[in-house]
C-alpha cells in the first residue's frame, strides 16, 4: 500500500501505444457513451502495462483528457486503488501474500529474505536494479500458501529453500518456472489417498 | 401529503424528502457533518444516525428517502449510543489543538462531541499525521484535523465548477488534496473554508487574528461588484477582521465570491487619514480649512461648465445624491459615472437592470450571453448559470468569446452581423430563441461600448416584446452592470444625456474642457491629465489620488450607513460596521462644509433627508431588500445606428477592480498566481 506517492521523476509525454490504442477503443465499446469514464480503470491498467508496470502523472493527464473528465478524478482512482503502481518498480515486481494463511505457512521467512537478497526496504529496487519487492494482501492461492507473485505469475507451496532459489535466479535475471514447488498440479492434493476404499484423487 | 412520525409526532413532509429534512420540519436536530444543502448527499460522516422501526440498524437520515409511514425516533438510548460510537471514531484521529486553531469557537466538531460525544476518550494509540497541503494563497490547510466530510470536494465540484479537489488513498490514509497541491483556480474558491465542519480549511489571511466570539458581527452588503451579496462584516475595535456570506437565497445563496471576502484588508492600508495638497508637485499633508478654502477659491474663479465630476463604482446613493445636489449648487450639470462610454438608455428601470432576476435563471431553459463574461463581472451571477446548467442541462450560448467560465455553452457568432441576423429572424438561432419558454438574454457593458451598444438594447427589447418575452410573469431582457452603484446612479440620473454627443462629459474630458475635475471615489477613469485641477475625494490612496491635486479623505463602504442597487435594482443597505479613521468625513459632510464655505448655508444637506429622497427618486421603487416593481414597456420605432463590428469582451483584472482590492494584500497575491499559472501554464504536469 505504499507505492502510492507519486515519483519524482515523471516522464514528460505518455501515448497509448497504436496497439493499445486499439484495445481502448475496443474498452470503450463497452460503455455507453455518456459513461465512458467508467473505462478508466481498465485504461489505467493499459498504460501500466505499457510504462514498465507503473502509470506516470502524464498517463493519469492523458486518460483524463481521452475520457473527458477532470484530472483529479483519474488520480483518486489510481490512489485507491493497491493495484496501480504510481511509481517505479523492479522488472521483476515480486508480491509476497502476508494474509493469515500465508503467515502461518511462513510467509514472514520469504518477507525477511527478501529484505537480505533484494533491497532492505520494501518498494527499493535491488541492487543490480532489476527487482523490487512488496508485501500485499490476500492473493486468492491460501490453498497453496505461502506464495509470491512476480509480476503475472504466481510461485506457490514455498519455502526457505524455494524461495532463496527463486530470488536468486530473478537477481540473475533467468527466473524459475512459476507454479507450485512441491510438485503439485495445480492445487491438487500432494498424494492419492485410499479412504474407505475408495481412492482420492 | 404523505406524512412520518417523529418522536411520536405526526408531521407531514413533501415527497422527495430525506429523513433529516422531515426531522428538521418537526423542529428535531440532527447532527451532521458531511450533509449540506445545497450539496449532493454523501452519507459518510455517519453522524446523522437515527433509529427507524422495523430496522435492526440505525440509519443515515440524510441519505434515507422519507416514506409514507416510517416511524423515526431521534431521542433513544440506541440512537445516543450510536452517536456517541461514531464521535469516538471520528476524534480517534482527530487531534485536540482546539486551543491553536482558528475554527475554535465556531467549530461542528467541537459543538457536537460537546453535546452527543464521550466525554473521555479510549483510545490510546497514536493518531494519524496528514502533511499539509498547499491550496493557494487564501486557504490554510491542517490536514491531520481533517474528517473526510468531502464536502469541499463536493463543492468545488459542483457548485465552484472547478473539479480540482479530490480524496486520494483510502481507508486510513485517504487525504484531501487538490490536484498535485495546486491553488484552486476559482473565484468562489473561499467557501470551502465556511464548509469545511472543521479547522482543516481555514483562511490563511485570518489565521490567529481573532477568535469568533471577540468579533462584533454587522449585518451588511457587499459592494464588489454589482451583484450585492449578503455578507456579515467581522471587525475587532475598529479594524474589519473578516467578511462572511449570509444566506440570501435570491441573490448569493451562502457563498461569496474570493474578491468579496478577502479584499476587506485592503480597507486597513493605503487609506487616506488627512486632507493632501500638492505643493511644488509632491502631496503633503494639510488639514480641513485649508484645503477647503482653496477649493471654494479655486470653483469662484471658474465658469461652472468648466467643472466636471465624476462618481466611482463604490458610491453609495445618499453620497451620490449629495454630490448631485453639490453640483446644482455650483451650478455645473458636467457629471457622469461611467467609466467607460457604454450606451445607456435612462428612460426606463428595464432598459438597465437585470429583469429576469437572479433567482429567476433557475426557472430559465435558455440563456444568451452577449458580449459578457459573468464570471468574472458578477461572480455570484454566474454561480446560479452554473447551478442551472449542472441541474437542468439548460443550453448557454455566447456572442464574443468569454474563455472559461466553468459551464459549457456555445459560441454563435462574435460580431454584431450575428446579432443581426439573430434579430431578424435569418439565424437559425432565431428559432431556437423564440421557441424557447423562459429565455434569459444577458447583455454585458462590453457590447454596449459598441457603436451599435443602442442598435443592441432596442433591437432585443423589440424582438423580445415581440415574442412576448417581456410580460409580468417573465422579462427575458438583461443588462449586466459591473460596479455596485451603476444601477443607483442611474436612476439619479447621474450620467450625462445621449443626445447632445458632442457635449457630453467624455468628449470634454477628453478635450480637457475641464479646469477642475472633481472625482467622487472614482479610480477607473481614464484621465490624461493636461492642465485640470484634479480633487480626488475617496477613502484610497489609489489611481485617482495618485493624479490629484487636493485630497479630501472620506469613508469606505463598511464606515457609514448607506444604499445600494444592486443589478437586479433591489434596494440594500449597507450598513456601518468601522469607523471613520483619521480626519475622514462621510462625503455629505465634506458637501456640507464646502457649501458653508461658499456661503450657501440654505443648501445644507443632512442624511435622513438624503435617504428619503433617494428612495422617493428610485423608480418602480417596491420595498428594500425587493425587487423593483414591473412596469411594462412598448415597442421602440426608431432605427438606431448600426455598424459591423467584433464583439469583444473586454477582460478584467478580476482581483484589481476597485481601490479597496488594490490595496489588498492578499488580492495582489492571488493576482500574481493567477498571472503565473497563465504563464508557465499549468499543463505541464
Amino acid at each position: 500500500m505504499s507505492l502510492k506517492k507519486v515519483h519524482v521523476e515523471q516522464p514528460k509525454e505518455f501515448k497509448f501505444s497504436s496497439e493499445n490504442l486499439r484495445k481502448a477503443e475496443e474498452i470503450l465499446k463497452k460503455y455507453p457513451e455518456k459513461n465512458k469514464k467508467s473505462a478508466v480503470m481498465p485504461f489505467l491498467y493499459l498504460a501500466q502495462r505499457q510504462n514498465n508496470n507503473w502509470i506516470p502523472l502524464a498517463a493519469m493527464k492523458y486518460i483524463a483528457n481521452f475520457l473527458s473528465m477532470p484530472y483529479i478524478s483519474v488520480y483518486e482512482v489510481a490512489t485507491f486503488y493497491t493495484m496501480y503502481n504510481l511509481a517505479p518498480v523492479g522488472k521483476h515486481f515480486i508480491q509476497v501474500c502476508t494474509t493469515t494463511p500465508c503467515l502461518i505457512r511462513g510467509a514472514d521467512k520469504i518477507v525477511k529474505l527478501c529484505k537480505e537478497k533484494i533491497s532492505p526496504n520494501e518498494n527499493e529496487l535491488s541492487k543490480a536494479g532489476n527487482c523490487s519487492w512488496m508485501e500485499v494482501e490476500c492473493l486468492g492461492a491460501c490453498v497453496s500458501a505461502p506464495m509470491i507473485q512476480i509480476n503475472d505469475d504466481y510461485y506457490e507451496d514455498l519455502d526457505e529453500k524455494s524461495a532463496k532459489d527463486i530470488l536468486d535466479s530473478l537477481i540473475k535475471d533467468k527466473p524459475l518456472k512459476p507454479g507450485s514447488y512441491r510438485g503439485r498440479t495445480n492445487t491438487s492434493p500432494e498424494k492419492k489417498q485410499n479412504i474407505n476404499g475408495e481412492n482420492h484423487a | 401529503m404523505p406524512k412520518i412520525t417523529i418522536n411520536g409526532k405526526e408531521i407531514e413532509f413533501e415527497k422527495g424528502m430525506t429523513v433529516l429534512q422531515a426531522c428538521e420540519l418537526a423542529d428535531v436536530e440532527i447532527p451532521r457533518f458531511c450533509y449540506h444543502e445545497k450539496l449532493s448527499i454523501a452519507g459518510n460522516c455517519r453522524m446523522c444516525l437515527v433509529e427507524m422501526e422495523k430496522s435492526a440498524k440505525p440509519i443515515a437520515s440524510c441519505a434515507m428517502p422519507a416514506a409514507e409511514g416510517m416511524n423515526i425516533k431521534t431521542n433513544t438510548p440506541f440512537v445516543e449510543k450510536a452517536r456517541k460510537g461514531v464521535m469516538e471514531f471520528l476524534l480517534a484521529n482527530h487531534p485536540l489543538d482546539c486551543p491553536v486553531c482558528d475554527q475554535g469557537g465556531e467549530c461542528d466538531l467541537q459543538d457536537q462531541s460537546m453535546y452527543y460525544g464521550v466525554d473521555k476518550s479510549r483510545f490510546v494509540e497514536n493518531k494519524r499525521q496528514v502533511k499539509e497541503k498547499y491550496m493557494g494563497p487564501l486557504i490554510k490547510t491542517q490536514m491531520t484535523r481533517c474528517i473526510h466530510c468531502t464536502r469541499c470536494v463536493r463543492f468545488a465540484t459542483e457548485v465552484a465548477g472547478v473539479p480540482e479537489i479530490g480524496a486520494i488513498g483510502r481507508g486510513e490514509n485517504m487525504e484531501i488534496t487538490t490536484y498535485l497541491e495546486k491553488a484552486m483556480d476559482s473565484e468562489l474558491s473561499g467557501n470551502v473554508i465556511d464548509l469545511c465542519p472543521v479547522g482543516a480549511l481555514t483562511s490563511k489571511p485570518y489565521a490567529f487574528e481573532a477568535r469568533p466570539w471577540e468579533l462584533k458581527k454587522t449585518e451588511s452588503i457587499d459592494v464588489m461588484d454589482a451583484v450585492g451579496s449578503s455578507i456579515r462584516v467581522d471587525t475587532y475595535n475598529w479594524e474589519v477582521k473578516r467578511v462572511l456570506p449570509r444566506l440570501n437565497n435570491d441573490i448569493n445563496e451562502e457563498w461569496i465570491s474570493d474578491k468579496t471576502r478577502y479584499s476587506c484588508d485592503g480597507l486597513l492600508k493605503q487609506r487616506l487619514d488627512v486632507p493632501y495638497i500638492k505643493k511644488n508637485n509632491k502631496l503633503q499633508k494639510s488639514n480641513w480649512d485649508e484645503v477647503v478654502s482653496i477649493l471654494v477659491e479655486k470653483i469662484k474663479t471658474l465658469n461652472p461648465d468648466e467643472i466636471g465630476g465624476h462618481i466611482g463604482d463604490m458610491v453609495n446613493l445618499e453620497n451620490a445624491l449629495s454630490f448631485k445636489k453639490f453640483f446644482s449648487v455650483i451650478k455645473s450639470n458636467n457629471l457622469e459615472f461611467r467609466e467607460k462610454n457604454f450606451f445607456i438608455d435612462p428612460s426606463e428601470k428595464s432598459n438597465y437592470i437585470f429583469n429576469s432576476s437572479i433567482k429567476g435563471i433557475e426557472k430559465s431553459d435558455l440563456i444568451l450571453l452577449i458580449g459578457t463574461n459573468p464570471r468574472h463581472e458578477a461572480t455570484m451571477l454566474n454561480a446560479r448559470i452554473r447551478k442551472v446548467f449542472a441541474q437542468k442541462k439548460v443550453p448557454i450560448y455566447s456572442i464574443g468569446n468569454p474563455g472559461d467560465l466553468t459551464y459549457d455553452y456555445t459560441i454563435i457568432g462574435n460580431k454584431t452581423d450575428d446579432i443581426k441576423k439573430i434579430l431578424n429572424n435569418e439565424s437559425d438561432f432565431s428559432k431556437i430563441l423564440s421557441s424557447s419558454k423562459k429565455p434569459v438574454i444577458i447583455i454585458g457593458e462590453s457590447a454596449l461600448e459598441l457603436k451599435s451598444g443602442k442598435y443592441l438594447i432596442e433591437g432585443f427589447k423589440n424582438f423580445l416584446k415581440n415574442n412576448n418575452f417581456i410580460n409580468k410573469d417573465w422579462n427575458a431582457f438583461n443588462f449586466l452592470p459591473q460596479n455596485a452603484s451603476t444601477v443607483g446612479l442611474i436612476d439619479l440620473k447621474i450620467l450625462s444625456k445621449e443626445e447632445n454627443k458632442r457635449n457630453s462629459f467624455f468628449e470634454k474630458l477628453k478635450n480637457n474642457q475641464f479646469k477642475l475635475l472633481y472625482l467622487l471615489g472614482s479610480d477607473n477613469l481614464d484621465i490624461k491629465k493636461n492642465n485640470e485641477f484634479i480633487v480626488y475625494q475617496g477613502s484610497h490612496g489609489d489611481r485617482g489620488a495618485e493624479i490629484a491635486d487636493l485630497i479630501l479623505p472620506s469613508v469606505a463602504f463598511t464606515e457609514q450607513n448607506g444604499l445600494y442597487e444592486n443589478l437586479e435594482g433591489r434596494v440594500q443597505e449597507c450598513k456601518k460596521a468601522s469607523y471613520p479613521i483619521g480626519e475622514a468625513l462621510e462625503d455629505w459632510k465634506i458637501f456640507n462644509l464646502i457649501s458653508k464655505a461658499l456661503g450657501k448655508n440654505e443648501n445644507l444637506l443632512n442624511f435622513d433627508s438624503l435617504r428619503e429622497e433617494v428612495l422617493k427618486s428610485i423608480p418602480n421603487f417596491s420595498k428594500l431588500n425587493e425587487l423593483p416593481n414591473f412596469k411594462n414597456c412598448e415597442l421602440i420605432n426608431t432605427s438606431p445606428y448600426f455598424e459591423s463590428e467584433e464583439v469583444n469582451i473586454k477582460e478584467l483584472d478580476y482581483f484589481f477592480t476597485n481601490a479597496i482590492s488594490r490595496a489588498s494584500k492578499t488580492m495582489s497575491e492571488c493576482r500574481q498566481i493567477k498571472h503565473s499559472s497563465k504563464k508557465t501554464g499549468t499543463d505541464n504536469l
